[in-house]
């Protein structure tokens, strides 16, 4: 994929699905994409995977990551993915970000996740696989 | 014609997600989109919510798409945060009050933010509201960033603006300054459960009766609300109703409809025009100018006139002197 310089700000959802109420993860990575130029939009705790399909398709984001910390990812990433591909988002990023053992990493690539960050990853690490694996667009200016 | 367009004309609601990146992204397909849409625009009542941060506007925004779905009516939201001055990124966080409705095809929710636009909207909302309105919604909700007491650009793009007031900001001399105070059509005074808040309704109601009625003006009702639980929420869509059956009286919408679009073709040649300034000032023709501003020996004022005057005087001579 060639990376054209962009002319406007990616785009991502960050979502947290499924039942775990901590989201200081999720706050921590919006600060950093918002401070790394991008257009963040938080849809809050809770989220089923149908709504983080809708919500993402109606924003027309580049970018979804979801943050889990239930242990239930094995089950809701499959689900998010499944629904994104309802909606028409073929070509979206999905990333993940939480506490994922090592060994279901594998299986979440698989059903299409491109990245999953665990405990520790460095905030520029993150940062950057996203700026430099989200989908480019014919509406880039 | 694009076939995005016409998935968007036939009712594809993924093509008005991609159109309005387009609008967004100033594109010339947004453009197209625009154009080949406008004909089916003005149906909508456009109305604007605006009011200080953390007064409750998204949560309102909520209550409000809640109670017009209840009356059979379908909803298009436009969520405006600010944009970055230092490095362009946004924190979009108005969906978050509003994700109960994610599968009610009746209603859409768009974050925008406002990538350097300053008054309260982005450049982009014009046209991304024409889309909107194009699509179908009965009502496009346009809620502004959180604003101070100056930023009034929503008065020009609504039919019906929204003041969300809530208490303990002030006291009764700020609601009679010149500002924001001047743009409301309905003014809203929610977290209404606090203790202040029957001094804001008092001193708001104080404020509208220093005024001088006009015959056969409209009368700005305070409505008190508590957003978190959609107390008076009924009332204010009804105000709503009022308001937009008063514009249809007697060509009031008319011509606000024409002030509007008209403060639209200016904002958007100002933008060609912003451009082309950018990129001339930016030009290697341009060097021997921006040495001689450093260098003390051209003022900024002199320069200017450099630049643009050429281009005014090909088109109206007198019009560039003044």
């Amino acid at each position: 994929m060639v990376t054209a310089r962009r002319a406007r700000p990616i785009r991502v959802l960050v979502a947290k699905p499924g039942l775990d109420g901590h989201d200081r993860g999720a706050k921590v990575m919006v600060r950093a994409l918002r401070d790394a130029g991008m257009e963040v939009i938080y849809t809050g705790l809770f989220q089923t995977p149908e709504m983080i399909a809708r919500a993402a398709a109606d924003e027309d984001v580049d970018v979804v990551g979801l943050s889990i910390l239930s242990g239930a990812h094995n089950v809701l990433v499959p689900r998010v993915v499944e629904e994104l591909r309802k909606m028409e988002m073929h070509d979206v990023l999905v990333v993940v970000g939480g506490t994922i053992p090592e060994a279901d990493v594998p299986a979440l690539k698989a059903a299409g996740v491109a990245a999953v960050f665990g405990p520790g990853t460095p905030l520029p690490e993150a940062i950057d696989f996203i700026r430099t694996h989200a989908p480019a667009r014919e509406d880039e200016a | 014609m694009s076939a995005l367009i016409e998935r968007f004309l036939a009712g594809d609601r993924r093509a008005l997600a991609r159109l309005l990146s387009h609008v967004e992204n100033r594109t010339e397909l947004g453009r197209r989109a625009v154009r080949e849409a406008f004909a089916r625009t003005g149906r909508a009542h456009v109305v604007g919510v605006t009011g200080p941060p953390g007064a409750g506007k998204s949560t309102l925004t909520n209550a409000l798409i809640r109670e017009l779905r209840s009356r059979g009516r379908t909803v298009g939201v436009l969520a405006i945060d600010p944009s970055s001055a230092v490095t362009g990124g946004a924190t979009l966080g108005d969906r978050i009050r509003m994700m109960e409705n994610h599968t009610d095809a009746g209603v859409y929710i768009r974050s925008m933010a406002t990538r350097g636009q300053m008054g309260g909207l982005s450049l982009a909302a014009t046209g991304a509201i024409h889309l909107l309105d194009a699509f179908g919604f009965d009502i496009v909700l346009v809620e502004t960033v959180g604003v101070g007491q100056d930023e009034v650009d929503v008065a020009d793009t609504a039919d019906t603006t929204l003041l969300i007031q809530v208490p303990g900001l002030g006291d009764s001399i700020q609601t009679i300054k010149a500002g924001i105070m001047e743009i409301a059509d309905i003014l809203v005074v929610n977290k209404a459960d606090r203790p202040d808040a029957r001094q804001l309704v008092r001193d708001l109601r104080n404020m509208l009766l220093l005024g001088e009625p006009l015959p056969g003006g409209w009368d700005i009702p305070i409505v008190e609300t508590i957003a978190t639980e959609g107390s008076g929420i009924a009332r204010l869509v009804d105000k709503l109703d009022e308001h937009r059956a008063w514009l249809a009286a007697g060509g009031r919408r008319r011509a606000r409809i024409e002030r509007r679009l008209v403060r639209e073709v200016a904002l958007l040649a100002r933008e060609r025009f912003d451009q082309w300034v950018a990129a001339r000032l930016g030009s290697e023709q341009f060097a021997a100018a921006r040495e001689a501003l450093v260098n003390r020996q051209a003022d900024p004022g002199t320069v200017a006139s450099q630049l643009v005057g050429g281009v005014l005087d090909a088109v109206d001579p007198a019009e560039s002197r003044r």
